[in-house]
């Protein structure tokens, strides 16, 4: 196993640049998911880090190793395809030993590796089942038994669990996560489903336009986005948006939204005026009727052990998340009391976070803009 | 009318199944016709085979092989009593007629061109239009369009027109008459249509399949011959039978630039005729066994053509 160090990497087809002068560190052993929408630059990413593409600029290293203009099968690496990619004239054991057949290993350890991957994926029964034969998750099963067997410096995954249904799905990420924290291999992991994300990785890197927006764990990136896209791109409902505007001076402790004044986290920068937002999310609002932050409720979407609740405000429709006792009817007039401890402040213009007193005990995870 | 039963949409009416059946069945008679009547024919003595009326039921003679493998001589009956036993069927058949065999005639060595002629031009073609279809396929080939437009564009004009430059050129470089010279021109005329139809074939192979076994530590022409062409093979078939069927059947260019060693069999079969009168069951019977291989080659591969012509029409 190994750590993977990302440096200034960029590439661009002719005019298009698909990744900007991205940098980034996966540590040995972590799970490391890339997330961002489609055609952010993610998979790549990985597909430079697998050497299936040469960056236009930059470094990658392997184990401290310059493998930047390396080919693919120099670099001990697996890869998982997103359709799996396993071949339909082999059966299961066939595909699963295909690695080592190449390092010329002898068929007596072929067969003994395979069968050691295949009980360790709980898959031995399939051994000669034909590919083609296989369920979803089996099959995703047997492309992991592909990447696993040869022990590989790290996995790359390019979201292998898309074509699942959601069912396999829920199961393969807790799975996934088990396997990982058994045999603690560097995985690099691609996706755009933000609930793979959180529940699997360690770190978790946002991309969009070619651009790591914000690189940190789960927490770190629910709690302090470090842009208005990562804020808005995590979450569900993603974050609420309240336009302000004025400078912010170092220490300011409330802002005026909408007329009511709005206790914020204490202010550690000074803002030059300029248009800005105040984020907060739906479960950080509270209906209190003396707030002077007001609306009409809009509509209801009832979840069970809570519900989201769509209001009407000056600023546009702002989302809460409120218990599933309250009684609500459209139409409704409520104040908005938002949790002080819990808001974040964007600069509007560049969509980057103010940094506040949320950020005071924050590892430095911020992003690199390219 | 009673709306009583659904009718499915997507499934044909038992009607049109009726029709579409006998449509099949008669075109399928017709096309069929001409090759039993050649098979026939072929086992038919030479009187039977020009009756009139045409004699459906008649006497079974393998006169026909025996004349197409051998060539014979007129000789007086008193010369031929002074022979000894007839050696063989053949031989007494001959006798029969006042003739005697005189040596083996031209068609086995003719045949065996053709086989080595098509075989060999089927197997450059294909190899040569799987390497550049996949080339095509997956590398970024400067003028990529261009050139396969320029590949295209030879089948553009019936090769016959460039018939004479050929026949001129191929005498200046001494390939007229010689079977390299034959399996240079079918491949030339064949590796258009191989490239196209195989390109469309390994464009249709992910190509997550080569990436795999690249990084699982093959080469890329390891990954090539190890994960492609398995999954082509289908399609490689169907080309190889197209080809094949081409330069099998072809007879203008053959009979332009081959007269003697290199001579195939398409031109030498009509030659037959000319040979003491019109001995049509010879000529029969050089065109049963002409049909022969393909038909060997068709059945064994008929699956893959089958999957082949039908392509993309059937696949996921």
């Amino acid at each position: 196993m190994a750590e993977i160090r990302v440096q200034n990497l960029r590439k661009a087809f002719g005019d298009f640049v698909a990744v900007q002068d991205s940098s980034f560190v996966v540590e040995d052993g972590e799970f490391f998911v890339m997330l961002g929408p489609s055609g952010c630059g993610k998979t790549t990413t990985l597909r430079m880090i697998a050497g299936l593409e040469l960056p236009t600029g930059g470094n990658i290293l392997l184990g401290g190793e310059d493998v930047t203009m390396r080919r693919a099968r120099e670099r001990d690496i697996a890869f998982v395809f997103q359709l799996f990619a396993l071949y339909p004239h082999m059966n299961v054991r066939k595909n699963i030993g295909f690695p080592l057949l190449a390092q010329g290993m002898p068929s007596a350890e072929i067969r003994q590796r395979v069968e050691e991957t295949a009980k360790l994926l709980r898959i031995d029964h399939l051994l000669n089942k034909s590919v083609s034969g296989l369920a979803g998750g089996d099959r995703q099963r047997v492309a992991l038994g592909r990447a696993i067997v040869r022990r590989p410096k790290c996995f790359l995954m390019d979201e292998p669990l898309g074509t699942l249904d959601t069912e396999f799905r829920d199961l393969m990420v807790h799975e996934l996560r088990e396997l990982h924290n058994r045999i603690h291999a560097t995985t690099v992991y691609v996706t755009h489903d933000q609930m793979e994300a959180m529940s699997m990785a360690d770190k978790i890197a946002v991309m969009n336009h070619g651009v790591i927006e914000q690189f940190g764990t789960p927490r770190e990136i629910y709690d302090r986005p470090a842009t208005m896209f990562v804020a808005d791109f995590i979450g569900s409902p993603p974050m609420n948006f309240l336009r302000f505007g004025g400078g912010l001076a170092k220490g300011a402790k409330e802002i005026v939204v909408q007329g009511a004044k709005v206790a914020v986290p204490e202010v550690r920068e000074d803002i030059a005026p300029s248009d800005m937002a105040l984020g907060i999310r739906p479960e950080h609002i509270r209906f209190d009727d003396a707030s002077k932050l007001r609306g009409a409720i809009y509509g209801t979407e009832y979840l069970g052990t809570t519900q989201i609740v769509a209001v009407e405000t000056a600023d546009g429709i702002i989302k809460a998340r409120v218990p599933a006792e309250i009684r609500l009817a459209a139409g409704d007039h409520v104040g908005l009391s938002l949790n002080s401890a819990r808001l974040s402040l964007f600069d509007k213009g560049s969509g980057r976070a103010v940094r506040t007193a949320i950020h005071d005990s924050a590892s430095q995870g911020r992003a690199q803009h390219g | 009318m009673s709306l009583t039963t659904a009718h499915s949409v997507v499934a044909p009416s038992a009607n049109a199944k009726l029709i579409a059946g006998t449509i099949i069945v008669a075109y399928a008679l017709i096309s069929i016709v001409p090759l039993l009547w050649i098979f026939a024919t072929s086992f038919k003595t030479p009187p039977d085979s020009i009756a009139y009326p045409p004699k459906v039921v008649f006497q079974l003679s393998i006169e026909g092989y025996c004349n197409l493998f051998t060539t014979r001589t007129r000789q007086t009956p008193e010369y031929i009593n002074s022979l000894g036993p007839a050696t063989g069927f053949c031989d007494e058949t001959v006798r029969k007629r006042n003739m005697v065999i005189a040596g083996p005639s031209n068609f086995l060595p003719r045949f065996v061109n053709s086989l080595i002629i098509a075989f060999g031009s089927t197997f450059c073609a294909v190899f040569l239009g799987t390497l550049s279809a996949y080339g095509f396929s997956r590398f970024k080939v400067p003028l990529a369009d261009d050139l396969l437009f320029f590949i295209l564009s030879t089948r553009m004009m019936p090769p016959i027109a460039v018939a004479i430059p050929i026949y001129l050129m191929y005498r200046e470089l001494g390939l007229s008459d010689t079977a390299l010279g034959m399996i240079l021109l079918y491949t030339a005329v064949n590796v258009s249509l191989a490239v196209w139809l195989l390109k469309g074939f390994i464009d249709e192979i992910p190509r997550e399949y080569e990436e795999a076994a690249m990084i699982d530590g093959y080469t890329r022409l390891q990954a090539f011959w190890r994960t492609v062409l398995p999954q082509a093979t289908t399609g490689i078939a169907a080309t190889a039978i197209f080809c094949l069927i081409f330069a099998w059947n072809e007879y203008a260019f053959a009979a332009l630039l081959t007269s003697g060693t290199a001579q195939t069999a398409p031109p030498f079969i009509p030659t037959i005729i000319g040979e003491g009168g019109q001995d049509w069951p010879a000529v029969a019977a050089g065109t049963t066994i002409f049909l022969v291989p393909i038909l060997v080659f068709t059945i064994l591969l008929r699956k893959q053509l089958l999957r082949g012509i039908t392509f993309g029409a059937v696949r996921k």
